[in-house]
């Protein structure tokens, strides 16, 4: 079986793989990192996006021997050096951005991609980002709140209760 | 003002997202088990079929395959109840064919399982199930409930009907509406159907079952909403494991909304193969699989009356449904379109006469159970569209017409015509406040400016009542239920005067973790940071019934209220004693035992403390120890209700309908903690506007689900959704239970669909168009064609 060596969140770490491992089922089965869920089979839910090189994928939507040599980062290397949220985070704590949790690490993975590419969306660019992630218990209005949030604009404004 | 946090009242931020935000959230996919293998499922890919032959010769010979599991191996253990007896309207009982663990003798529906194999690997499961060979003979099949009930296909040979009750509420009111109706100034006719949805929790099911042969124990990992609900269906009716024999976890679960309340084969095939396999045996349903397996919302077609005298006063209500149960009875399938909607149909309304009537029907199709709402948007959907239409009908104002009829406060509690009694509300002041922060006032100048820019604008209003807090034991027993429905909470002192609350509710997004710790602290006067609420595990939590029906804070929370008054009695009793004063001598207040009058005091802490260490005690007197437990039923349903609207744009070019707002306005009773209430009302919206907008769940003739995938299903996203006006301001507290609370888990789901089909009707009529009505989804296509036809 193909081996695969890569870096996640920062550790270089490495296994032996059947070529159809998805990566999702790599970093999940292989390397325990259980943040990064499963919530469909057709690459439309968004609950398994990381970072791979930099850039938001789908993780079901590769295969673990695609990542062979890259950089992947995951929810569970997202919180800051002395273990607090980061901002993102914080801001879907703050605005009660989720509830039920699962939907939530590729939430989070996609609105920092999001974020790096463009620092202050408007509402019309975050729900359009979103269009990958899908959510079922939040109606995505604070989760659309949260993100405005997380980049510094003022969503005092938006109704809250 | 919002309050301090860690009090009732406070929008505490939630404390469970540090997990889920971090990747640390437990659900049971996430669980390894030492030494576990993996379950797979052989589904039928026909809607009704004759199992001929399985042949599993070549799968057992695949690589890492441990065992195979076909109906044969449960031909001889029990079925999978309903949990709910109705009557048909001639006294005879419903029809209850059995429900299998695995498909034995024939398959009813596209999903259907008939084999389960058991291998090393997931792969390695899958692979196997590849390799049965089945000969499954393909049958005629029926999904047309009309069909179905007219000499269609028979899903149950052995009960010779397609009908699995004929019911009638209530059937001494028939006579009587009739003649109303019959002798009525007007009567409005509406046919709809309450378009069939798919839960889709994000969270697919999954399970893992695990066996002890040392001590003859089982322990489950499931998604489920309610632990001790599974536990006594798997003992008590499926599979005859002693209850004290089996341990029902629910972790971290990702969602439910009513599709996790249930028992399913495969918890009962994972727990049977750990036995027969010797390890712990894990099956995660893939999106496919849930589309397939997972119970089914709504699907009622329904022709409701309204009858009116000259001045719009409500006359009767009279209902004809047919509500599709599938091909095999869920747990809740016959109470959802029975007690939990036909009890709702004289809605908001002092309307004297109503009859509902529903005839269930058996179909070549996944089972239909309840989903948030529960019945409650089926019957607010039926009676707030026509009164839309009636209203129209009689040249009214649609909000002038359901103030006139609404019941107002001085008329509390309320017999209805429908069988409930309401306990509190007020109507009024609810549509007041939806049209103040909806700018009603303000409609006339943007409809002119949609139109400037060739848009129908239109307005659309909704009133409902709904009736959660399920339930009252009794009355549910009476009405045909085989449960009782109260909760449970057990509150642990520590010796350091920490506290561990143990409830029957459970969280699956709901904030309990956070919300509960605030009732408790505010009663006891105590840092809401030194309680934690424990929950999901048969062995560590009293039996409670779970979370459903918008019933975890008023009934558990209200259990948890009478469990916490307990600790305060006996702890008075301890503090009178280290206080050396009289128990009537001694107040509670901010955390403290004080003897009235005089300086002297101890803490809360203090008293726990001794309570664990009791030296110098009244042991004759008092036990030691500090943790009490209480059941609470409530005494009635509670009866949330609200007022909505919205206002759409309509491109009468391309029958594409735009929300522009959405405003909600609920009477939740008192609220615990407004942030949580607010997203609880935000995701009923989403599910709502998804049903009204673009949901559906289609079955061809054959019975192949054609809706099956996130590629063919439409889930709302967030594109096409607003962001929402809310609020609970409007507060008349539920009068039975201690703290006035009423449930919002499924409001927004409830009062969303008929507001958002009002005001599309709404738009067309101003444009000229000639619609009165368009069945969910109102997708362009459907809307196009309504006003082109």
């Amino acid at each position: 079986m193909p081996q695969v060596k890569m870096t996640v969140n920062g550790k270089s770490v490495g296994g032996e793989v059947e070529g159809r491992t998805l990566l999702v089922d790599f970093l999940r089965g292989d390397l325990r990192l259980t943040g990064t869920h499963v919530g469909c089979d057709t690459s439309q839910c968004g609950a398994c996006v990381v970072h791979v090189n930099g850039k938001a994928v789908k993780a079901c939507t590769m295969f673990a021997v695609e990542a062979d040599g890259a950089d992947v980062g995951t929810i569970e290397g997202q919180a800051n050096a002395d273990g607090s949220l980061n901002v993102i985070q914080q801001a879907f704590q703050d605005h009660h951005g989720l509830q039920c949790g699962f939907c939530t690490p590729g939430m989070v993975m996609s609105a920092a991609a999001l974020l790096k590419d463009n620092p202050k969306p408007s509402e019309a660019e975050v729900r359009a980002y979103l269009e990958g992630n899908i959510c079922r218990c939040t109606g995505y209005h604070n989760i659309v709140k949260a993100i405005m949030a997380a980049s510094g604009q003022d969503v005092s404004a938006i109704a809250a209760e | 003002m919002p309050k301090d946090s860690g009090v009732i009242g406070a929008s505490d931020k939630r404390r469970e997202d540090v997990r889920f935000l971090t990747g640390r959230g437990q659900y049971t996919d996430d669980i390894q088990i030492a030494g576990q293998a993996y379950a797979a499922f052989a589904r039928s890919d026909v809607a009704h079929g004759e199992i001929v032959s399985i042949d599993a010769n070549a799968a057992k010979a695949m690589p890492g395959v441990l065992e195979v599991f076909t109906g044969e191996d449960f031909a001889e253990v029990g079925g999978n109840p309903a949990g709910w007896l109705i009557n048909s309207r001639d006294g005879e009982p419903m029809k209850e064919p059995k429900r299998p663990v695995l498909a034995h003798g024939k398959v009813r529906h596209v999903g259907d399982a008939y084999a389960a194999v058991i291998a090393e690997t997931p792969e390695q499961a899958r692979d196997a199930v590849e390799a049965l060979n089945a000969e499954i003979k393909e049958l005629p099949a029926v999904v047309d409930m009309k069909a179905a009930l007219d000499g269609g296909p028979l899903v149950h040979d052995e009960i010779e009907t397609n009908q699995c009750f004929d019911w009638g509420w209530i059937e001494d009111n028939r006579a009587a509406t009739d003649e109303a109706i019959k002798n009525a100034h007007h009567v409005t006719t509406l046919e709809l159907v309450n378009n069939r949805l798919v839960p889709n929790a994000m969270e697919p099911r999954a399970s893992t079952g695990i066996y002890d042969p040392g001590t003859d124990e089982y322990k489950l990992y499931t998604t489920s909403q309610n632990p001790h609900l599974t536990r006594l269906l798997i003992c008590a009716f499926v599979m005859g494991i002693p209850e004290n024999k089996l341990t029902v976890i629910a972790p971290d679960v990702g969602g439910g909304f009513g599709s996790k309340i249930y028992h399913y084969g495969e918890e009962a095939l994972v727990l049977a193969a750990a036995k027969k396999v010797g390890r712990p045996v894990r099956w995660t349903a893939s999106r496919s699989e849930a589309f397939l397996t997972d119970a089914h919302g709504r699907d009622h077609v329904t022709k409701i009356e309204l009858a009116v005298d000259a001045e719009g006063n409500f006359q009767a209500f009279r209902t004809e449904t047919y509500a599709n149960v599938g091909a095999y009875l869920s747990n809740f399938s016959t109470a959802t379109p029975t007690f939990l909607h036909g009890t709702l149909m004289a809605g908001n309304y002092t309307v004297p006469n109503v009859y509902v009537n529903v005839k269930a029907v058996f179909t070549n199709t996944a089972p239909v159970d309840a989903y948030r709402g529960a019945g409650r948007p089926e019957a607010t959907y039926s009676l707030e569209r026509v009164i839309d239409k009636c209203a129209r009908e009689m040249g009214m104002d649609p909000v002038e017409m359901r103030r006139k009829n609404f019941i107002k406060p001085d008329q509390y509690p309320y017999a209805g015509a429908a069988g409930l009694e309401y306990d509190t509300g007020n109507y009024d002041a609810l549509m007041d406040k939806m049209e103040e922060l909806a700018d009603f006032a303000g409609f006339e100048a943007r409809r002119k400016a949609s139109e400037a820019k060739g848009l129908l604008r239109g307005r659309g209003v909704n009133a409902y009542i709904e009736a959660c807090g399920i339930a009252p034991s009794n009355l549910v027993g009476i009405l045909g239920s085989r449960v009782g429905l109260y909760d449970a909470a057990t509150v642990r002192v520590n010796a350091t005067g920490t506290l561990s609350v143990m409830v029957g509710a459970h969280s699956h997004g709901q904030g309990h973790e956070t919300v509960f710790p605030q009732v408790v602290a505010d009663m006891l006067g105590i840092d809401a940071g030194s309680i934690d609420i424990v929950h999901g595990d048969t062995s560590k939590i009293p039996f409670g019934m779970g979370s459903y029906g918008s019933r975890s804070l008023a009934v558990c929370g209200s259990a948890v209220v009478r469990a916490t008054e307990k600790i305060i009695a006996k702890a008075r009793k301890i503090a009178a004693h280290m206080l050396e004063a009289a128990e009537g001598d001694v107040t509670f207040e901010d955390g403290n035992f004080t003897v009235a009058g005089t300086d002297k005091s101890v803490s809360f802490g203090e008293v726990a403390f001794k309570a664990y260490v009791p030296h110098n005690f009244p042991l004759e007197d008092i036990e030691p120890g500090l943790e009490e437990t209480a059941f609470y039923d409530p005494a009635n349903f509670t009866y949330p209700s609200g007022a909505y609207t919205c206002e759409v744009e309509v491109d009468p070019e391309t029958g594409k309908v735009t929300i522009d707002s959405f405003t909600a306005v609920d009477d939740f009773g008192n609220v615990m903690n407004p942030m949580v209430v607010s997203g609880q009302v935000h995701g009923g919206l989403g599910q709502g506007i998804g049903q009204a907008m673009l949901e559906n769940t289609i079955y061809d003739e054959n019975g192949q689900l054609n809706s099956a995938s996130y590629m063919d299903y439409t889930m709302p996203r967030a594109d096409d959704l607003p962001f929402y006006t809310v609020d609970h301001s409007c507060v008349t507290p539920c009068t039975h239970n201690p703290l006035g609370v009423k449930g919002c888990g499924e409001a927004g789901a409830i009062g969303s669909p008929p507001t958002i089909v009002n005001a599309v009707i709404d738009a067309l009529q101003s444009g000229g168009k000639d619609v009165t009505h368009i069945d969910m989804p109102l997708t362009p296509a459907r809307v196009w064609s309504a006003m082109n036809s």
